[in-house]
């Protein structure tokens, strides 16, 4: 393998921040939700980088962890989308304002 | 130049040129299509990192079953209405893109700091896996990692009932009157 890691984290770095920004700038519930998945990804792929560097199979399994760990969160983050939405016709964060002072 | 850096150029642009996209497109249908696009790349970062069952599993599990959920989700919740665009905090959007690029460049100087940009991988991966990546891992997960395994299938068990019981329309329980009053109405109907 010839592709020097460091261009798979700074590609990782890059998706992450997208992610942020995608957190940071929209206000629709299901975006926000898919702008955090992109950060997952973007993990794992550091996790998958690390794991070749290090000739050491434990960050693929950690990876593989996460991957589990983010189908629990996507499930159950979809449920709280769609029973929100049934209760106020409505997946903008700024209106679920329940929970702030 | 060698093959795995061929593909590594061609699939990172199309990996970060979906990133953006699926933040600007406006249909979120469309976003979420972008994301599927993204996380092929990534499965495609796998490979060429030696991690052929990851690439497997991003495929099936991300790309696949996570990505269907999205898009359910989206339709189920109606795509019709566009999404609101105007600021409501002031200067949120760029104060959001400096903050995010301010965030990357700080990776960046970390991973220089850190590894530098020429270190190449180690030669002598395949040998931690002489039968196989997937026998490896799995070597490597039932054994070191045996209960950590197990808690996580009682978290998705969790997570499947949390689901079920999240989305479940309430039932309202109907009194005896109510039923009488209907049974009584459908009398009138049907004499009627």
């Amino acid at each position: 393998m010839r592709t020097p890691i460091a261009y798979f984290l700074v590609l990782a770095a890059m998706l992450f921040s997208i992610g942020t920004v995608g957190v940071l700038v929209n206000r629709n519930a299901l975006r926000i939700f898919m702008s955090v998945e992109l950060q997952l990804n973007a993990v794992n792929l550091t996790f998958v980088a690390f794991a070749r560097m290090h000739n050491d199979l434990t960050g693929q399994v950690l990876a593989f962890f996460s991957m589990v760990v983010a189908a629990a969160e996507v499930v159950v983050g979809l449920a709280i989308i769609v029973s929100i939405y049934r209760r106020r016709r409505s997946v903008d964060v700024d209106d679920v304002r329940e929970m702030r002072w | 130049m060698p093959l795995d850096n061929v593909v590594f150029w061609v699939f990172a642009p199309i990996a970060i040129g979906a990133a953006v996209a699926m933040l600007v497109m406006r249909n979120v249908v469309h976003a979420a299509l972008f994301l599927v696009l993204n996380f092929g790349c990534i499965a495609v970062m796998y490979l060429l990192l030696d991690a052929p069952f990851l690439f497997a599993v991003q495929i099936i599990v991300y790309a696949g079953a996570i990505m269907v959920l999205f898009l359910f989700v989206i339709m189920l919740l109606g795509v019709d209405r566009s999404d609101v665009r105007t600021e409501r905090l002031f200067l949120q959007r760029p104060l959001a893109i400096v903050l995010g690029a301010a965030f990357f460049i700080e990776i960046g100087m970390a991973v220089r700091a850190g590894i530098g940009f020429a270190t190449k991988a180690p030669d002598g991966f395949e040998a931690l896996q002489p039968v196989g990546n997937a026998q490896a891992v799995a070597d490597v997960l039932f054994r070191q990692y045996f209960f950590p395994f197990e808690v996580t299938s009682i978290l998705l068990i969790v997570a499947a009932i949390a689901a079920m019981v999240l989305a479940q329309r309430r039932v309202r329980s109907v009194t005896q009157a109510e039923l009488d009053d209907a049974t009584a109405a459908a009398d009138a109907e049907v004499t009627a």
